[in-house]
């Protein structure tokens, strides 16, 4: 039988490419059977008689995020994550998908296998919120980071980890409203994406005596987001400043610039990377927002592995901000070095 | 059967049953599930058990409604690139006329049906009048849904998320149909898996047993030759892409009352996941072949692979790959099944 033989192949392929990608430090085998969560450890936390590192050695946390695969920013904040659980000795899961209903679908399946601890990013905090709360009854501690602050409390989290896109687009606003400009462009690079429509809306509350313009690209056709903010450049000479809200676009906007023949527009963004980097010591980008993801990443598997070990929380009820820090030509340098790591 | 008919006609074959069943559309399919469902059973303890179950369940729903619908389509002889952004044009609909607007939830829920119904007739009409492949007239479609479901939103909001459909008038009794869960086991499973049983059952009733069932098969196969029998093609294909947008109004429904949120960017890209999970489920891209059961087993596989990768704990940067290796796995197990099937039939 051809199938048969081709159902062995297909799977011994799949199996093989599993040695060689797992990355994570569990004692996962060939066979990618991983241990389908701890042994639950219930509400309370560890049992008395397990010592805290042996407890840490079972522990599990899960991260859900609200980005799809192949994410830049967010590979960071992974990268962060299971930095956290090989100092720590804990296994740590990363899972993402952009469409709420599936983001939900993947909490639902961490609630499922028991995790100690979960790590939500909550781009649309009312639509995970049946499947957040599920996670609470079930006694899993959870920290939410990146986005959706001002829910995080409500929703029975511990503590949030980020910054907030409103403050962060504020700080955007004042410094560019400092340097004078008038008429400034917000890039927008994800139709639907909340908190990037409060970058810009916290942007435009701050440019006193000027002007923000929302101008919608899509970040997975950076080619032809690069037209479209050249056309827009070209199609009106009073437009002094952009604001890009993520470093692929940012990028697309220094081509964009240099396509239209506009040196003049100043140019600032969200997020870094090595590329925003060089062009902020070429002069060409104003200032990049730093709100570290890789703390975003890290902190809350920190978190919970001592509220697991120590029952201790951090926070007092507050967000934990990991930003807006900025970067220009003065610190530039100084981050080239961790960019190279996957750590900034 | 033995061979101990003395006087039979040498015409005819005699085709086991067990060929006979090697040549339902849906076998390969049913294959495919069982394998899937067995490794990833053997590899996760929590997939197989209650919770588990619900939790894959629950993904296959929503996909085996719409996978359903397209695959009468396809069978059909046409496709609906405007089926996955139509649930978000459907759920903003009903976030925009009953939490934004204050009208009671269920007129929301009834007009948005009306507006689905009238886009899908409009892609149908289009279709038949030009005679244009329905894969560019969909794909327009699908492009000026996209900016309207964004430039409508922002426009009437000045954001691009809707919330609070929870707590508009009529919203209880809403919920309880189309968004709740029901517990067995200890385990929640959701309503939408009843939909999806009943839909699976209602279109395979159509399409085996009634008149225009028959019509889809013979439009799909060789539309010019039903026209000549006396096959009204034309609203046979109208009918189709009504349906597929019905569909996408249940779901997108189901989706907005479930969530009580809506996003300007929902459904964008799942139209093409609905094709496959008919396309696993045995339908044919050229028509006239294909199954509503297979559909839903399509999608069944789907939902089991795409949370099975989560619970057996493969890294999620190769998620896509693992899913793609495992769609082509099952289409081929069926291609595999079905040139078996039709050997024995020369």
């Amino acid at each position: 039988m051809l199938t048969t033989k081709t159902l062995f192949a297909m799977f011994a392929m799949v199996q093989l490419s599993l040695v060689g990608c797992s990355k994570e430090s569990s004692p996962a085998g060939g066979s990618g059977a991983a241990s389908t969560g701890p042994s639950a450890t219930g509400a309370t936390g560890t049992t008395a008689e397990s010592t805290p590192a042996k407890a840490a050695k079972n522990l599990t946390f899960a991260l859900v995020s609200h980005a799809n695969a192949g994410d830049k920013f967010w590979d960071v904040v992974k990268n962060g994550e299971e930095q956290a659980g090989k100092d720590l000795g804990v296994k740590v899961t990363y899972q993402g998908s952009g469409d709420p209903q599936k983001q939900a679908q993947l909490i639902d399946v961490a609630v499922s296998q028991k995790v100690d601890g979960l790590i939500v990013s909550m781009a649309n905090p009312e639509a995970l919120r049946p499947s957040i709360q599920k996670a609470v009854q079930a006694g899993i501690p959870v920290i939410t980071i990146n986005s959706g602050a001002e829910k995080s409390a409500d929703l029975g989290a511990m503590t949030h980890v980020g910054q907030t896109e409103k403050v962060a687009g504020e700080a955007a606003g004042s410094r560019l409203a400092k340097k004078g400009l008038k008429h400034v462009l917000c890039v927008i690079h994800e139709a639907g994406n909340v908190g990037l429509e409060e970058r810009c809306a916290g942007a435009k509350s701050k440019l006193e005596g000027g002007k923000v313009v929302n101008l919608q690209v899509s970040v997975s056709d950076l080619a032809s987001a690069t037209s479209t903010i050249a056309a827009k450049l070209q199609s009106d000479p009073s437009i002094d400043g952009a604001l890009t809200l993520n470093n692929a676009v940012a990028g697309a906007a220094v081509n964009a610039i240099a396509q239209a023949n506009r040196p003049t527009v100043t140019l600032a963004t969200f997020d870094v990377d090595a590329t925003i980097l060089q062009n902020i010591s070429a002069g060409k980008i104003f200032f990049a927002i730093d709100q570290q993801p890789y703390l975003q990443g890290y902190l809350p598997v920190t978190f919970l592995n001592l509220y697991r070990t120590n029952g201790t929380t951090v926070g007092g009820g507050q967000p934990v901000l990991t930003g807006p820090g900025f970067i220009d030509k003065a610190n530039a340098e100084l981050v080239q070095k961790y960019i190279q790591q996957g750590a900034r | 059967m033995t061979t101990t008919a003395a006087r039979r006609d040498e015409r005819v074959v005699d085709v086991g049953i067990a060929r006979r069943l090697l040549a339902r559309p849906e076998l390969g399919a049913i294959i495919g599930a069982v394998i899937i469902f067995v490794f990833f059973a053997s590899q996760s303890e929590v997939f197989r058990a209650p919770a588990g179950i619900a939790n894959w369940l629950d993904p296959a729903s929503t996909l085996g409604i719409m996978a359903i619908a397209v695959a009468l389509l396809m069978i059909g002889g046409e496709f609906d690139l405007s089926s996955g952004v139509m649930t978000g044009t459907v759920g903003l609909t009903i976030g925009l006329l009953s939490s934004h607007y204050g009208l009671n939830l269920w007129l929301a829920i009834f007009a948005s049906l009306g507006l689905a119904l009238g886009i899908g007739f409009l892609n149908g009409y289009v279709t038949t009048r030009t005679g244009l492949p329905s894969f560019i007239i969909t794909l327009g479609t699908f492009l000026m849904l996209q900016g309207l479901n964004l430039g409508v939103t922002k426009a009437l909001t000045n954001t691009v998320l809707i919330e609070g459909i929870g707590r508009t008038q009529g919203y209880p009794l809403a919920q309880q149909l189309f968004a709740s869960t029901v517990s067995i086991a200890g385990a929640e499973f959701r309503i939408t898996i009843l939909w999806w049983i009943a839909v699976t059952v209602l279109a395979t009733y159509v399409l085996l047993r009634t008149r225009q069932g028959n019509w889809i098969f013979a439009v799909g196969g060789d539309a010019r030759s039903a026209r000549n029998v006396g096959v009204p093609a034309a609203k046979t294909k109208i009918a189709l892409f009504m349906t597929t947008s019905g569909s996408a109004w249940l779901v997108g429904t189901m989706v907005a009352l479930r969530l009580t949120t809506v996003q300007a960017n929902q459904g964008i890209g799942d139209e093409l996941i609905y094709i496959v999970a008919a396309v696993i489920g045995g339908c044919l891209l050229t028509g006239g072949f294909g199954s509503a059961v297979g559909a839903s087993l399509g999608a069944l596989i789907f939902g089991m692979t795409s949370q099975g990768i989560v619970y057996v704990g493969w890294d999620s940067d190769w998620f896509k790959f693992f899913l793609g290796a495992m769609l082509l796995l099952a289409v081929l197990a069926n291609h595999g099944v079905r040139h078996y099937a039709e050997q024995g039939r020369k």
